[in-house]
């Protein structure tokens, strides 16, 4: 019997349990370590954070389905790995200390044959001073919807700014990245149409100033170098296609911006060119850099070992080309294919935990050095997807031996689909609806743009809103494993 | 001036931008016409999902 230990219960770490606990069936075990108790899907808790959805509407309790998989849960968060085993015993195992309740701090050495960090990213809001409290956690000066907790206090404060429009005070609103290095501004930018859609329903929109700030070189780059798109027989950059958003919805932007500093009611940013700059808001959603979640790795000997397994940004090391050099010699092949660790073949990265080998917008810094540009996205239906080739590569390892054959699912060979809403309303409610294809660009394959054309599209009306609806309904009924919740792809 | 070109003057980037007018806006929100994009774009998203497998 064999165990795989998948380490987080986000979106990647969910589809490869329990698709590994399918395949495998009972004579394997698969156990999923994951510090919260519930499963949250994500993009809707943007629809949280103005009050358009309950957190219970967006979030289940993750023991129930992981006990009608047949999939052994232990709520707790991982503090380091043995790959090799102890002084004691070869067999590696991974230092867990539970969070559930009653067993608070309690530590376990979990050994496995196969391990999966899927542990998602830390939201580093302490990287900007003011944004964090110091301690880890998001400050009292701004708001953030990268949790459904944070989104629902997103939303009180919110209504309290409508509440001061109604009484005829002016609010400022400041939406955007928190830091140089931020990633998923597309997660900020369906937020700020949010806000914009319920200050109009709540008639205050003319009370209000909506300004967005990004690490991004240019509107519409979302962290992939930007896209391009067909639209009315042209083929245009994304850089049009947000800017006319922005434009049409009265949005101002200030792009390029690294937050240095975040006060009550003031932010500092430093652009581009090495100017500096402050901006005071009412409101602000700041989103935090991501890095790797801190887990440690030592050798049998005690011996400190992280750094042969984790790149410094604490993300795992895969099969990715991390020498790649200067801009100029990135290739589409850079990126990994099968997520397994170079130096120990029992270990696998999936999601946002896994270490990219570079950006894949332009790398770009101020004259005083200072790195402002977006880190890659590695969210939503790519994480769904590697984390299933991963389980299947597991899978066969197990079932069919050591040699079997990896399964691929290269980031440069996969498109996304981004719906961004604006309003929940059926009717009322519009969204900005992109697919890219494939999600890193190939200059190799598709010259000019480095992306197939045919399967990269924009556009914004009720038809990319009704997706985004069924899209939540329908990972919500997958992750809670309904019947036939294996045939909804990724 | 139409309504829908008056943001052009309120933030100097926006004059280098394109604002939809009332016919792509009433498009936007035409039933009808969404319908057809709702069927257009799950198509093509299939598509897309079909591609990355």
């Amino acid at each position: 019997m064999a165990r795989l230990v998948v380490l987080g219960g986000g979106v990647s770490g969910h589809t490869a349990a329990t698709f590994a606990a399918k395949w495998l069936g009972k004579e394997h075990e698969v156990v999923v370590v994951t510090p919260n108790s519930k499963w949250n899907w994500i993009p809707s808790n943007i629809w949280v954070g103005v009050g358009q959805m309950k957190k219970e509407e967006v979030v289940f309790e993750l023991a129930p389905v992981y006990k009608k998989a047949g999939i052994t849960y232990k709520q707790a968060k991982a503090i380091s790995l043995n790959p090799e085993g102890s002084a004691k015993s070869n067999t590696p195992f991974v230092t867990i200390q539970y969070t559930q309740k009653g067993r608070v701090g309690e530590s376990e050495d979990l050994e496995y044959d196969y391990l999966i960090n899927a542990t998602g990213p830390k939201l580093n809001f302490d990287a900007t001073p003011g944004l964090g409290d110091g301690n880890g956690q998001m400050g009292n000066n701004t708001v953030s919807v990268c949790t459904a907790e944070h989104a629902v206090h997103a939303s009180s404060e919110l209504q309290k700014c409508i509440e001061k429009m109604k009484k005829g005070e002016r609010q400022k609103f400041l939406v955007g990245t928190g830091h140089g290095t931020c990633t998923c501004q597309g997660a900020a930018f369906e937020y700020i149409f949010n806000i914009e859609h319920e200050l109009k329903k709540a008639g205050v929109r003319d009370m209000a100033d909506i300004k967005w700030i990004s690490n991004e070189s240019f509107l519409g780059d979302f962290g992939m170098g930007g896209l391009h798109m067909k639209v009315a027989g042209y083929v245009v950059s994304s850089k049009l296609f947000a800017e006319s958003i922005y434009a049409e919805r009265n949005v101002e932007w200030i792009i390029g911006a690294h937050t240095s500093k975040v006060e009550s009611g003031k932010i500092e940013y430093e652009l581009l060119d090495g100017t500096k700059g402050e901006e005071s808001f009412d409101f602000a959603m700041l989103l935090p850099p991501f890095s790797g979640v801190g887990l440690k790795a030592y050798a049998p000997d005690g011996s400190d070992i992280t750094e042969k397994i984790f790149a410094a940004n604490g993300f795992m090391k895969v099969d990715a080309k991390y020498d790649a050099g200067d801009y100029e010699n990135w290739k589409a092949s850079d990126w990994p294919r099968t997520y397994q660790n170079p130096t120990y073949k029992n270990l696998f990265a999936v999601g946002i935990a896994f270490a990219p080998p570079h950006l894949m917008s332009k790398p770009m810094q101020s004259p005083n050095g200072t790195a402002i540009n977006p880190t890659p996205p590695r969210t939503g239906m790519p994480s769904g997807i590697i984390g299933k080739a991963v389980a299947h590569s597991i899978c066969d390892l197990i079932l069919k031996g050591k040699d079997a054959h990896l399964h691929d699912a290269s980031m440069a060979e996969m498109g996304a689909a981004c719906v961004a809403s604006a309003g929940k309303g059926l009717f009322t409610g519009t969204a900005a609806a992109m697919t890219v294809y494939p999600v890193v660009p190939d200059y190799e394959k598709y010259p000019g743009t480095g992306r197939d054309t045919d399967y990269t599209f924009g556009e914004v009306g009720l038809a990319g809103h009704w997706i985004k609806h069924i899209l939540h309904h329908m990972f919500i009924y997958k992750a809670k494993l309904k019947p036939g919740w294996a045939l909804i792809p990724e | 001036m139409s309504k829908e070109e008056e943001n052009f003057q309120k933030n100097d980037n926006f004059k280098l931008t394109m604002i939809p007018g009332s016919f792509v806006k009433m498009m936007r929100t035409c039933i009808l016409w969404q319908f057809i994009r709702f069927m257009v774009l799950n198509i093509k998203m299939l598509v897309v999902v079909s591609k990355s497998h």
